[in-house]
């Protein structure tokens, strides 16, 4: 059924290495999918096995030693600091475990931050930051600090965060991976609905049963693709 | 725009997030900023008062003096500026436009049975208006006074106050060393002012009785006698002072130098000098420079350890919110964009001092003389052993000290946040992230 999709991304022969000690790391040895639009993608695999490196890679936090990333027809390896950067603020929708709101901030600010980076901090975006703080079910804690939130409203905040500038799809890096299996069911669905909706999600996670969740699993070992299924 | 005041707003917001460390920050600042104002506006209170000191013995004027010369050096008790001296000095240097020579003797005055030790000044009619003395009641000496050696006097305030205390003094006669003098006018009270002897000491007017320079030499002479346990000393001295005033400031240096030449020439012995307020003047004016040097000085190392402050504070700030720039990096900001947060809270720390240091500037004036009347009230002995010219300064606030100020406040706090900032910006967004 996504065969016939456009592409939110796509990787091809992708490979870094690292320098550690003098010794040279070989981190990602050419791997290489396709992100279709709408697809909702678990990452899973052993530590070591190159699964960080991919996220740091696919989050443009980091450029590839060799291969290409296309993302919205540019290819990331050819990219500076600070066009990564204008990427990561546009393109991208992060979610972390630790949630990684920012403490001075309120509800609201937090989901502004990557509005106030790429510059479109308006009254029109304003109205998108409420309608999303509503889609996430937080609506009555505009005002609240972080630390005024339990983990799983954290995660929504940061969710809604992750969603403000439209991005082409969203990183989860083990978004579950702090909370109980309660509030673990509330974000799946949360994300599940948010797929359903058309949202482009890759989410690395260790965890076969949240993996479950996914409409595709793809297994990383020793930094190669070990197995790419779809359920 | 709105960015730099979403970026304000967010410094400000983390600044007041620790406050006891922000404002111990500030408090560096503030010493440093206030301090530029203090020794700014101390060193133009100090100048300012030498300035009117020395501006009171006349800017145009040239004082010769006599100089009594040690006692070995003279063969006959005669010395000093002469009577030759003046009309030389008159004749020679066409750019002097008013001479006035003076001779002074501690006198005995006396009226019926009141009686007071003083100045009796043998003048000329120019001496009032040269050294600035009104007159009261009655008229100043005249030059037809001078011409017939009339034996007039003009009581100074004080003098007048003494002999005849229910006032009324015009037309009666006084006596001094045995010779009647008629009272012709009274001048008004003066505070004592920096010495027309040519010192720099404060010279008391206030007890002189003025005569004609003729009469004072026709009927008292040039000798003077001092009397001291077991010693008898004649003197012989003409003129005590010649004061020299010229048109133009710009002749006075040149004028100066001509009366120096011309005075040596007749003088073997060093028993006279030559005052030149002029000179002065411009003395105390370097000298008030470097005085504002130093303090600026002692100010600007106050303000670079501020700056420190700041610098070790945005340090301590960019190691503890490591993980902060990661998240704001991974949600997009460029390097850019954290040197700027991070310079602008620097900014704002700075400016925060440098604005409460400007507030404590302005309170510069009131609290210096506060503490000088607590430390005149509690310490009288020591103060009074400190120079006139620091007991009676008043700071005056330099307006432009102010602007100045913060402009260095601002610019130590953008200087300083500099490198902390840019270290924040150079961290790897992934390191970052992880750092906890």
């Amino acid at each position: 059924m996504f065969a016939d999709k456009p592409l939110a991304a796509s990787i091809s022969s992708l490979r870094k290495d690292y320098v550690l000690s003098g010794e040279t790391v070989h981190a990602l040895r050419g791997v290489s999918f396709d992100v279709p639009v709408g697809d909702f993608i678990s990452i899973m695999g052993p530590s070591g096995s190159g699964k960080s490196t991919l996220l740091n890679l696919l989050g443009c936090l980091d450029r590839p030693t060799a291969g290409n990333y296309i993302l919205g027809g540019d290819d990331v390896a050819d990219m500076n600091d600070d066009e990564l950067a204008e990427t990561r603020a546009r393109r991208i929708g992060f979610v972390f475990q630790s949630y990684n709101l920012l403490p001075a901030l309120s509800v609201v600010e937090n989901i502004e931050v990557p509005l106030y980076y790429s510059g479109q901090l308006n009254a029109a975006t304003r109205a998108r930051t409420l309608e999303l703080a509503h889609l996430v079910g937080l609506e009555s804690r505009l005002g609240h600090r972080p630390a005024q939130l339990s983990g799983g409203q954290q995660q929504r905040v940061a969710i809604a965060r992750s969603l403000v500038n439209d991005p082409k799809f969203i990183l989860a890096d083990e978004p579950t991976g702090n909370l109980d299996s309660k509030t673990t069911g509330e974000i799946l669905d949360l994300l599940k609905r948010l797929n359903s909706e058309g949202r482009t999600i890759i989410m690395v996670t260790h965890e076969p049963d949240v993996a479950e969740h996914t409409r595709r699993t793809i297994v990383l070992h020793d930094g190669k693709l070990q197995s790419d299924e779809r359920r | 725009m709105s960015m730099w005041w979403r970026t304000i707003q967010l410094s400000i917001k983390s600044v007041l997030l620790h406050p006891l460390r922000s404002a111990l920050t500030v408090l560096g600042i503030f010493i440093g900023v206030a301090s530029v104002i203090w020794l700014l506006a101390m060193g133009e209170g100090i100048g300012k008062a030498a300035q009117e000191q020395i501006a009171s013995l006349g800017a145009l004027n040239i004082i010769v003096r006599t100089v009594k010369p040690s006692t070995d050096e003279v063969q006959d008790g005669s010395y000093g500026l002469t009577r030759s001296d003046y009309v030389r000095l008159v004749a020679t240097i066409p750019t002097i436009t008013k001479a006035l020579p003076i001779r002074v003797l501690a006198q005995e005055f006396r009226y019926q049975t009141r009686s007071f030790e003083g100045r009796l000044v043998g003048c000329t009619p120019d001496y009032a208006e040269v050294t600035r003395l009104k007159l009261d009641q009655g008229r100043f000496l005249s030059d037809a006074d001078l011409d017939h050696e009339r034996n007039y006097c003009v009581l100074a305030a004080e003098s007048a106050n003494r002999l005849f205390p229910s006032g009324n003094s015009i037309g009666k006669d006084i006596m001094v060393d045995e010779q009647f003098y008629t009272v012709v006018g009274v001048m008004q009270p003066r505070a004592p002012s920096a010495g027309i002897g040519g010192s720099l000491a404060a010279e008391d007017y206030s007890k002189d009785v003025y005569v004609p320079i003729t009469t004072l030499w026709r009927r008292i002479g040039d000798m003077i006698v001092v009397t001291k346990p077991g010693q008898f000393q004649r003197d012989w001295v003409e003129v005590s002072q010649i004061t020299l005033q010229v048109a133009e400031r710009d002749d006075v240096l040149r004028t100066a130098d001509l009366v120096r030449t011309t005075i040596e020439n007749e003088h073997s012995l060093p028993d006279y000098g030559v005052t030149v307020p002029l000179e002065l003047l411009q003395q105390a004016e370097t000298t008030r420079l470097m005085f504002i040097l130093f303090l600026g000085l002692i100010a600007a190392i106050s303000l670079v350890v501020g700056g420190i402050g700041i610098m070790n504070i945005m340090l301590a700030t960019v190691t503890e919110r490591t993980h902060e720039i990661g998240i704001r990096r991974a949600l997009g900001a460029k390097r850019q964009d954290i040197t700027r947060q991070f310079l602008i809270e620097s900014t704002v720390l700075s400016l925060a001092g440098g604005l409460s240091g400007v507030i404590g500037g302005l309170f510069c004036r009131p609290l210096t003389l506060f503490l000088r009347d607590q430390l005149e009230l509690w310490f009288p002995d020591q103060m009074s052993t400190l120079p006139e010219l620091i007991r009676t300064m008043e700071p005056q606030l330099v307006s432009w000290s102010i602007p100045l100020a913060f402009v260095i406040s601002l610019g130590v706090g953008i200087l300083f946040g500099v490198y902390p900032a840019l270290r924040a910006a150079q961290l790897d967004p992934i390191e970052a992230l992880r750092h906890e």
